[in-house]
């Protein structure tokens, strides 16, 4: 249902996100995974129209989101829970969307009650919600047009532990009844619940995508040497996907023993060298979140 | 509780078209009053026109005290307001990001823009029924309390105030698509046309470029019933600089940009 191939956005010099192509299907819950600054929120408004890509293209259903003939009615979308009038209410808020979707005003309360907010919050002003609530709100929003894709942004910020655990449920049912989610999180923990696929994204590249469960269970390598550019070099050369990360290690998709042999062959000095275990995925994960953070950090 | 309909194929719902532009500028008219901002701008455009009314009535003359100058003396602080309600239709949607949320339903952002433009006009135009609203109960008054009371009006009047009050509301528009910030727009707005009508006054070699330049000018016409046909070509083409340049140059700009 989601399609999305090559796309890049150049800032400048600066790619924000550089040739990332993935695609969801009907029926899955795919996590879209990357520290903070990573290309997500950057992918997701191209895909939704918002951002025109330097070069690649995206699609919903078939069609580039701009060529929808409802989007609404196609896609819901929650990119930022922030970005509503603080003036207007809650229940305000959806009436319009449903106007401009020719929805059924009846639906209003429907969602409201879906997302949990009663009456007396959908009657206030959205200026005075948490950020709690306006996720709600976004998701209500999202739901309006009854949709059957759903791209969400850090859908889960702000939520508390029972709200996040009332999500989880919200998206894993809207997917077992054949709709597709798109949802980006900076926290593995919080879509390995949920999701079915994985994409991981960091500097804004795709660095590694799958079935959760391969790639949770995919027995990596994590691999450090005295010199990290000429390990790199050396495990292109021998056919063995790496990631590097930003401290130097490597995680490799392969067995321990094929990485040592590699770096045997040409001479290298590891300094590190053992099997990242069932945290793989999480050890790659870390690994791009620590660069991120260390260069937030030096900012 | 509300229930999904059951695995979907996977094409576009063709059966769902998108919304009308009607319904579009339906949606804008109600956003221009439907947040607390808008009411209170919206109500002190009503209040502004009746208070004028009612200082006419303390202070002016008894033979003063006519239809047509109630009328004609509420369209001016009226048409204060009406640039920053239509500002305000633009620049709130990138103020408040609400844009996310609008272009992601309508991603033919020119459609939501000419919505808007037309759901201010509107307002233009309903501005001008409050005005000969209040100019109607000033004249009622003014009979019972000793003025004259006059309702003689030349309707060509009414039409004039229409045009004026529109090209007020499209320079605010203007000025917010071109800007897309609300303070930038509103100082600009109010502060450009003034900075070159004092300049134009003070300047020789600019008083005749200011003749079909200047909207002080070329708009002072319509507040009258009689205008000629070369008052109307320099109303037009003051309009060329100060309303459709920016309309233009700001829809270019609003179709480009990237929302956030």
């Amino acid at each position: 249902m989601i399609a999305v191939d090559h796309l890049t956005k150049r800032y400048g010099p600066h790619p924000a996100v550089d040739d990332v192509s993935f695609r969801c299907e009907a029926g899955t819950v795919t996590g879209f995974l990357g520290p903070n600054g990573a290309g997500k929120s950057t992918t997701m408004r191209m895909l939704c129209g918002l951002t025109r890509p330097t070069s690649g293209t995206a699609t919903v259903a078939g069609r580039p989101y701009r060529e929808l003939p409802n989007p609404g009615r196609e896609v819901g979308v929650l990119l930022d829970a922030s970005a509503q009038h603080v003036g207007r209410s809650g229940r305000e808020t959806l009436f319009l969307a449903a106007r401009t979707m020719g929805v059924d005003a009846d639906r209003v309360p429907a969602v409201l009650d879906r997302v949990g907010l009663n009456p007396v919050a959908a009657k206030r002003r959205v200026g005075a919600y948490s950020l709690g609530m306006r996720q709600r709100l976004g998701l209500a929003l999202a739901l309006l047009g009854e949709p059957r894709v759903l791209v969400l942004d850090e859908p889960a910020n702000g939520l508390d532990p029972e709200g996040i655990f009332w999500m989880r449920g919200l998206l894993r049912d809207f997917a077992d009844r054949g709709g597709t989610v798109l949802l980006s999180s900076h926290l593995l923990r919080e879509v390995e619940a949920v999701a079915d696929r994985l994409v991981v994204i960091g500097g804004g590249r795709v660095v590694a995508q799958g079935g959760k469960d391969e790639l949770l269970a995919g027995a990596g390598t994590l691999v450090r040497a005295r010199d990290p550019h000429a390990l790199r070099l050396t495990l292109d050369r021998a056919g063995l996907d790496a990631t590097a990360g930003a401290d130097g290690g490597c995680v490799v998709r392969a067995e321990p023993d094929a990485v040592g042999q590699a770096a045997a062959d040409a001479g290298l000095v590891l300094t590190e060298l053992r099997p990242a275990g069932g945290g793989g995925l999480e050890q790659l994960f870390l690994t791009l979140t620590a660069g991120a953070s260390t260069k937030e950090a030096v900012q | 509780m509300t229930t999904m309909t059951t695995t979907p194929p996977a094409t576009v719902r063709e059966s769902l078209p998108g919304p009308s532009l009607a319904r579009l500028v339906g949606v804008e008219l109600r956003k221009l009053g439907d947040t607390r901002a808008g009411r209170w701008l919206l109500a002190s455009i009503g209040l502004i026109a009746a208070a004028i009314v009612a200082l006419q009535l303390r202070f002016v003359d008894d033979a003063g005290q006519t239809f047509t100058n109630f009328f004609t003396a509420s369209l001016a602080p009226v048409a204060l307001l009406l640039p920053v309600l239509g500002i305000l239709s633009i620049t709130a949607e990138w103020s408040q990001r609400t844009a996310l949320t609008t272009f992601a339903l309508v991603p033919r952002r020119e459609r939501v823009i000419v919505a808007k433009l037309a759901a201010v006009l509107l307002a233009a135009l309903a501005s001008v029924l409050v005005s000969l609203a209040v100019a109607a109960v000033g004249t009622l008054l003014a009979g019972v309390t000793g003025g004259a009371g006059s309702w003689d009006f030349d309707w060509t009047l009414a039409g004039h105030a229409a045009v004026f009050q529109a090209i007020n509301v499209l320079i605010g528009a203007g000025f917010g698509l071109l800007l897309l910030n609300t303070p930038l727009a509103i100082v600009t707005s109010l502060l450009l046309p003034t900075v070159w009508g004092i300049l134009s006054a003070m300047i020789e070699a600019l008083h005749g470029p200011a003749r079909w330049l200047d909207t002080s000018i070329t708009m002072e016409p319509l507040l009258g019933p009689d205008m000629t046909a070369g008052q109307w070509s320099r109303l037009g083409v003051s309009l060329l600089v100060w309303v459709v340049a920016p309309l233009a140059v700001g829809m270019v700009r609003t179709l480009r940009r990237e929302v956030h």
